[in-house]
Order: C-alpha cells, then sequence, then structure tokens
C-alpha cells in the first residue's frame, strides 16, 4: 500500500469510490449497445455488409440529422407529443377519478367495476374500428384510443392502491377525529401517492404505445407517420430514427415523472440493495 | 371524570367479548387492565376511546356519552402507526393541526424534549428504533393535552431494557399534566410499576375479576419487598380470574422464579 493510500481516511476513500460510481455505473449500462453500435459499424465499414437493411450507426445519425435540420423531425415529435399529451392528460383524469371513487365507495366499485374489468379484457387496439367509425380518422380518434391506454392502469393502480391502504393508519386518522375530506388529504392521499406514481408510469408508457397504433391507423404526420413512411419507401435508417425518437421521448418523460414525484416519496423505506448505497 | 356503566360488547359474529363492565376512574388516575389473552382488555379500550361502540351499557366522560373518538381521549396503540410520509416533528404535530403554526412548533418541540428525542426532529420514522418509534407515538398522542390517555399494550412489543426505560418516559410524561391513563398490558411488573389500581379481568366473557390498589410510593423500587408483596397479590388474582385451583405458595413459587411476564 502507498504512503498517500495509507493516509486517505475510509470516508475519503468512499466518497472518492462514490463520485467514480456516480458516472462508472450508467457508463456500464451503455457499454452493451455502444460497443454492439461499434461492431456493426466496423463490420459495414470494412465492407462485410453493405447495411443496406441493417444501417450502420453513421448511416442512421446521417439521417437523423437531416430530418433534424429539415425541421421534418421537430414536425413529426411535435405531432406524436400533442396526441400523447392530450389522450395521457383524459385517460389520467378519467382514470384517477373513477379509481378514486370505486376505492372509496363500495357500492360504485360493485356497479362499476365489473363492467370496467370487462372491457379491459378487449384488447385497446380492438377499438380502433369502432373509433373510426364513431369519432372520424383526424385526431380525435387517435387520442381516445390513447386515453383509453392510459385509463385502465391507471384505473387499476388507484383501486388498488385505495383498497390497500392500511386500517391501523386509517385509525390513527379516526382517533384524531379527522373529518373525510382531512382523512383523504392526510391519510388517504399520502397513503396512496407512490403506487399511484407506479400506475402513472405504466399509463404513460401504454399512452407511448397506443400513440403508435393510432398513427399506424392513418395519420400525415407523427412518428408513427415516420415509421410507416420509412417502411414503404424501403428507408431502414428514417424508421431507427424513428424508434430512437420514441425511445429518447418516452425516457424524458418517465423520468420527469419520476423526478416530478421523488419530493413527495423521500420517505418511503423502500428497499435499496446494498451496492446502491 | 371517567365512567362506564354496565358496558358490554358482542360482536355481529356472536361472540359475548365484554359483559357488564362498571368502572369510575378519577382524573389523574392510573388504571392498568390485566388479563389472559382474550378477556376483552383490547375491546373495553376500544369502547373508551370511541373507535368501537360497546353493544350494551355507555362511557361518558364527564357526563358526555362517547359513541365517536373525543378530543379530550387519546389513545396509543401496540405499534407506533407513524404516519411514514411525516416527519417525526410532523407525527407528533398532527393533532394539533388546526393551532396557529409557531404554538404548534412550540409544542411539538416541547413534547420531543420531554421524550428526549430533539435531535431527531427532522427524521423519517423508518429511521427510528422500535423504542424512538413508540415514544414518538406517546408524544403525539400527548400533544393535543388529552384528559383521558389510553394505551393498548404499548410497550408489549419491545425488549425488556426498552420496556422499563419507556415505562420511566411515560411517568415522567404523566406527571407534567397529570391526566387519566388506562394501559391494558399482560406484564404484572409494568402493572405494578404504574398503576394506582389493577383491574384484573377474567375472559368468556370478559368481565372484571377482582380490583387492587396499589399504593406504593413514587418512584417505586422494583427490587423492594413491597414490589413483590403486590406482584404476588395480582398473580395470585390472576390465577384466580382463571379458576385454576392454586394457593398463595404456589404463586410465590412463580414470582420467585422470576415469572413475572405473566400472559
Amino acid at each position: 500500500m502507498t504512503i498517500a493510500a495509507g493516509q486517505a481516511t475510509p470516508e475519503q476513500r468512499r466518497a472518492t469510490r462514490d463520485r467514480m460510481a456516480r458516472w462508472s455505473r450508467p457508463m456500464l449500462g451503455l457499454a452493451l449497445p455502444v460497443g454492439l453500435a461499434v461492431v456493426w459499424e466496423i463490420i459495414v465499414r470494412l465492407g462485410f455488409s453493405d447495411g443496406r437493411l441493417v444501417p450502420p450507426p453513421s448511416r442512421i445519425y446521417q439521417e437523423f440529422a437531416e430530418l433534424a435540420q429539415s425541421g421534418e423531425l421537430l414536425r413529426h415529435v411535435i405531432a406524436t407529443l400533442l396526441r400523447v399529451t392530450v389522450g395521457f392528460g383524459l385517460g389520467t383524469v378519467a382514470g384517477t377519478l373513477l379509481g378514486a371513487i370505486a376505492g372509496y365507495s363500495a357500492l360504485v366499485r360493485r356497479v362499476i367495476d365489473p363492467s370496467l374489468q370487462g372491457l379491459r379484457a378487449v384488447p385497446s387496439i380492438a377499438w380502433i374500428p369502432l373509433f373510426i367509425l364513431w369519432l372520424g380518422i383526424f385526431e380525435t380518434s387517435k387520442v381516445a384510443l390513447i386515453a383509453v391506454g392510459v385509463f385502465f392502469p391507471i384505473y387499476l393502480g388507484v383501486v388498488g392502491a385505495v383498497l390497500s391502504v392500511d386500517r391501523k393508519i386509517v385509525e390513527v386518522g379516526r382517533a384524531f377525529r379527522l373529518s373525510g375530506a382531512a382523512m383523504v388529504r392526510r391519510i388517504l392521499l399520502p397513503a396512496v401517492l407512490p403506487a399511484y406514481v407506479v400506475s402513472i408510469r405504466a399509463g404513460l408508457g401504454l399512452g407511448w404505445m397506443f400513440v403508435i397504433a393510432a398513427e399506424f391507423m392513418g395519420a400525415s404526420e407523427g412518428l408513427g407517420y415516420l415509421l410507416i413512411d420509412g417502411q414503404q419507401l424501403g428507408k431502414p435508417a428514417e424508421i431507427v430514427a424513428a424508434i430512437l425518437a420514441f425511445a429518447v421521448l418516452g425516457k424524458i418523460t418517465d423520468a420527469i415523472v419520476v423526478l416530478a414525484s421523488a419530493p413527495f416519496l423521500r420517505w418511503e423505506d423502500k428497499f435499496r440493495p446494498a451496492s446502491e448505497n | 371524570m371517567l365512567s362506564l356503566e354496565r358496558v358490554g360488547k358482542t360482536y355481529p359474529n356472536g361472540v359475548h367479548a365484554l359483559d357488564a363492565i362498571t368502572l369510575g376512574v378519577v382524573p389523574g388516575e392510573i388504571v392498568v387492565v390485566i388479563g389472559g389473552s382474550g378477556c376483552g382488555k383490547s375491546t373495553l379500550l376500544r369502547a373508551i376511546s370511541g373507535l368501537d361502540t360497546p353493544t350494551q351499557g355507555s362511557v361518558l366522560l364527564d357526563g358526555t356519552k362517547i359513541t365517536t373518538p373525543h378530543e379530550q381521549i387519546g389513545i396509543i396503540f401496540q405499534e407506533p402507526r407513524l404516519l411514514p410520509w411525516l416527519t417525526v416533528a410532523g407525527n407528533v404535530g398532527f393533532g394539533i393541526e388546526d393551532r396557529p403554526k409557531h404554538e404548534r412548533a412550540e409544542r411539538v418541540a416541547h413534547a420531543l424534549d420531554r421524550v428526549g428525542l430533539s435531535e431527531k426532529a427532522n427524521m423519517w420514522p423508518r429511521e427510528l428504533s422500535g423504542g424512538q418509534a413508540q415514544r414518538v407515538a406517546i408524544a403525539r398522542a400527548l400533544v393535543p393535552r388529552p384528559q383521558v390517555l389510553l394505551l393498548d399494550e404499548p410497550f408489549s412489543a419491545l425488549d425488556a431494557f426498552t420496556r422499563v426505560d419507556l415505562q420511566d418516559h411515560l411517568l415522567n410524561l404523566w406527571a407534567e399534566f397529570k391526566p387519566t391513563l388506562i394501559m391494558v398490558t399482560h406484564d404484572v411488573e409494568e402493572a405494578i410499576a404504574l398503576a394506582d389500581r389493577i383491574v384484573v379481568m377474567r375472559p368468556h366473557p370478559g368481565r372484571i375479576a377482582d380490583e387492587i390498589e396499589i399504593d406504593l410510593p413514587r418512584p417505586r423500587d422494583r427490587q423492594s419487598a413491597a414490589f413483590d408483596f403486590a406482584k404476588r397479590r395480582v398473580l395470585t388474582a390472576l390465577d384466580r380470574s382463571l379458576d385454576r385451583a392454586v394457593g398463595v405458595e404456589h404463586a410465590e413459587q412463580k414470582a420467585a422464579q422470576g415469572a413475572a411476564m405473566w400472559w
């Protein structure tokens, strides 16, 4: 052991290790995709493959840059983002309200839950023909489909969360004579929040899934349109570029939900694997 | 003055848990209810708290019938039941949310100081030990300054050292405002360390078997002969409550063996 290392206190060493870990851990996750991309790039450059059906990273980047420069990418991203936002908003509001009411009132639950569970068993894509007949081929039917996809996980999450609130904690609220509204605000809302955030994230994920299905059913713009366009014109680079855009947008919106909810969930007594500390 | 008049409870499934309990408790008195499992101790406490309502008779606090939780009656459960999303200070102040902010902060700080947890004020409940969490629960129940404080086996989940420590904390806190304490336990030593009066219950259905006055001066020396004598009296009464045909000698033997934990 060198003298310098011997002089460092355990705390200092741990701090150094933590600082390195902050950067090295995400790097570890990047190693696989980046490695594969580099290997594929080399294979195409060396001429072992023409990269026509599986474009190398450089060609995808080129396509991406072209789409971005021409403003095409932004136009498609905005169209898709708008649909997801509106559909997700509607689905979240409906799922939260119905879930909260059904969780709180046994009567309402007995009336609406069986029907909703039945509807949930229908694969949401199956609604597309009906929605097109009812709502036309433009935005309304697309937004409705996304809202339906988002609604179910959130409804189920909220009902489940409300029903699993600890009776003992509710009793504390009763012992302090909380009124109905105060009980909701001070006991039930904080108690369901962790499960609610999980269901929001699940709903958001489904929202991104359904926006593609919605855009496949006939759109003139949007990332889903870009996918179809790439397929019909035989441009795999454009398809991959659109997929990458989806991945980035999905990750960003999910991170927004996580970051926005984090300050309210610091109290959680979660399992934290030893190596994460 | 808290009075129970022929309080009985029969659950919807037909279980007759309590039968005609009549008890008067004067302000500031410490009553410990002791008895075997299933003799209705907790049912009795829940009836007094207003969390459950008795099916016969009534609970009266200063002449008012208790049917729902009352602001003058606080309760401490077997588990701390802290709200995990509130800090320690937030939990302690839970019952006085309606008071002005500075008064709330002052009373919370004072209560935390009294239970020796001032430096934990901003911690989350998950960061506390079992004993600390129960101290926070005691502070939470006492901060609204209830006239009556009910305790449902509050220290039964703790180890022996922590338990004695918390009993001292409780007496210390009680001395400040002298609320009426009604505590349920199955620990004979705990009962004698705390009680002015011990109510021994018998099961099927739950009713009062015996009442034993403990007039030892406080603080009580757990090693003293008088403490031991009281212990023997309580153990004998408990045996009698279960219709066990045993003499005092037997109970003496049990006490001598250190059978202070009576289940």
